[in-house]
């Protein structure tokens, strides 16, 4: 019997397979993939992680089909004894296979640069200096229907995250308020251990290390809620240390925000703040160090009002 | 060796891997401390919580660990534990007495009180001859970086209710803390604290702990007692009707 043409049938079968999946892939799955289009950033990843799925699909079912193809049509009869045909490589596969996985990690790589580089970092930390910046106008106070770039600065602690507004006279707020379409830098820190700040809706995610300003920036572009989570092994709360976030109007935002400021005005409460910095160490600020501001007691229990040291060998 | 000794084998090992992991998880389980639950019933749907937070505890392995102890509604006797069960839809009362010295907040943003009804706290204080030097100050904010004034907090972050728990006053205590616990009011100077906030409608485990990184002799004091449960952290079990 005349051995049929395994490699233009095993062709015909994986470009059906793969046309199938990337279509299903594409239009079925692509909008609902992680994780959803409420900011820019976020929008990005989705499209990225579809892209990547639409490339990667391809190659899975090609080695799957292979690996099936060969077991069933190519094993040997229960009487076959026989060995098979010996092989001494084939150049030309060899290069197609290497020419072809080449240009698709190297194309992936050229893509994967510029996704990172566009969107103004992709929702990532950049660290203290950022390098790809987000459109937006620095300003000392922040109001609605401009291009007014608005600052939070993140606090993580063990466990649970705040969130302070500089231009809003350095109020600090339990929940995460945005503006909608609005520029927003994030200046993520902490004050013990390392953390990592991860607005999943928004696609932003930063680590929190302490004494470290990590900048990230996303624009928001639906109203609604969002989660915040700690990304980052902190603890053995760790799995609880999770607030929620809210995308509002800028002008609900803006009543907001200024009510906040209003009440931890009058409470003194922002009084009682450090002066806002992008970083600070609460062990050694100046409203603590200084005598007029904090009675230390040597002998009392507590931590004597000041804070138990990173090591304390003294005490159990 | 024959199919079936084979499949008898693996089977064998199988049986004897998932029977190690099952001893380990009980071996573990059964090691750990069983803390007692004080349960809280409403009456006129309103629920009355008691707490104490001391400078030690009465336990025999980690005696020198700040502690809460939770009072039982029966018997007024303190259980040194810190879960406790509310049932939902209630208006909780907490009563908390504070005999630990001070520590400041590494964040100064929780001496504000939130999520209580009103947005306050009530606060007295007493030196240890039973003098109360402050009043029932309704108050929404208690220092934690002036004047030594807070010793921990209370907090549900789940609910949006952080209470900075105030201490006594330093200089009027220095060196005459509670050192017996559970503590009591008598020769003890201690501030005393109450707030009230809604029970969600339903039920549920709420964590509760405190900011202040109150855990001597771990990294930046936040190890030890703030990591344990029946220490500076603990549960409330909300109970749906």
């Amino acid at each position: 019997m005349r051995e049929p043409r395994h490699g233009l049938r095993l062709l015909a079968i994986w470009f059906v397979l793969a046309l199938v999946a990337d279509l299903l892939i594409w239009f079925a799955w692509y909008p609902h993939l992680p994780p959803g289009d409420m900011s820019e950033s976020a929008k990005h990843q989705q499209f990225d992680i579809a892209v990547l799925a639409v490339m990667a699909a391809p190659v899975v079912i090609a080695v799957l089909l292979y690996f099936g193809y060969a077991i069933v049509v190519w094993r040997a009869k229960p009487d076959d004894d026989g060995d098979g045909e010996p092989i001494y490589g084939n150049t030309k596969v060899q290069l197609i296979w290497i020419a072809g996985t080449s240009l698709i990690v190297l194309s992936l790589a050229v893509f994967g640069t510029v996704e990172l580089i566009g969107p103004a970092g992709a929702g990532a930390g950049e660290g203290p200096s950022p390098v790809w910046k987000l459109a937006g106008t620095q300003t000392a106070s922040w109001t609605p229907g401009g291009n007014d770039m608005l600052q939070v600065q993140v606090i993580g602690q063990q466990w649970d995250w705040t969130y302070r507004y500089p231009q809003f006279g350095g109020m600090e707020s339990s929940t995460l308020y945005l503006p909608l379409d609005t520029p927003v830098t994030f200046h993520v820190t902490s004050l013990d251990v390392i953390h990592s700040f991860w607005a999943y809706q928004l696609g932003v995610k930063a680590d929190a290390n302490p004494q470290v300003d990590n900048v990230a920036y996303t624009t928001a572009k639906q109203l609604g809620g969002f989660t915040v989570r700690c990304n980052e092994l902190c603890g053995i709360w760790h799995g609880a240390m999770y607030n929620y976030g809210k995308v509002v109007s800028q002008t609900d935002f803006q009543t907001w925000a200024a009510g906040v400021q209003d009440k931890e005005q009058a409470d003194g409460l922002i009084a009682d703040l450090p002066a806002y910095a992008l970083t600070y160490d609460p062990t050694v600020l100046s409203e603590l160090t200084s005598s007029n501001n904090i009675n230390k007691v040597d002998g009392i229990t507590g931590a004597a009002g000041y804070y138990y040291p990173p090591s304390d060998p003294v005490t159990p | 060796m024959s199919v079936p000794a084979r499949a008898a084998a693996l089977l064998v090992a199988v049986a004897m891997v998932i029977g190690l992991g099952v001893f380990v998880a009980l071996y573990y389980i059964g090691s750990a401390s069983s803390l007692a639950t004080v349960h809280y019933s409403a009456s006129n749907g309103v629920v009355n919580v008691v707490l104490q937070e001391d400078p030690q505890n009465d336990s025999s392995s980690k005696p020198d660990w700040v502690s809460y102890y939770v009072q039982d509604p029966g018997t007024k006797q303190w259980v040194h534990t810190t879960l406790f069960s509310i049932p939902a839809n209630a208006k909780v009362n907490v009563t908390i007495y504070g005999y630990d010295g001070c520590t400041p907040l590494r964040n100064n943003f929780f001496s504000q009180v939130q999520g209580t009804i009103g947005g306050t706290v009530n606060l007295s204080q007493f030196d240890q001859k039973g003098k109360e030097y402050v009043t029932n100050n309704t108050t929404s904010v208690i220092n934690s970086w002036s004047d030594c004034n807070v010793g921990h907090t209370f907090a549900i972050p789940a609910m949006g209710i952080f209470v900075p728990v105030a201490t006594p006053n330093a200089n009027l205590s220095a060196n005459n803390l509670c050192s017996s616990s559970p503590c009591g009011t008598s020769g003890n100077p201690y501030a005393l604290e109450t707030f009230s906030f809604m029970a969600p409608n339903h039920g549920g485990v709420f964590r509760w702990q405190c900011f202040v990184p109150c855990g001597g002799g771990y990294i930046d004091g936040n190890g030890g007692p703030m990591q344990t449960f029946g220490y500076m952290m603990g549960e409330m079990d909300v109970v749906s009707s």
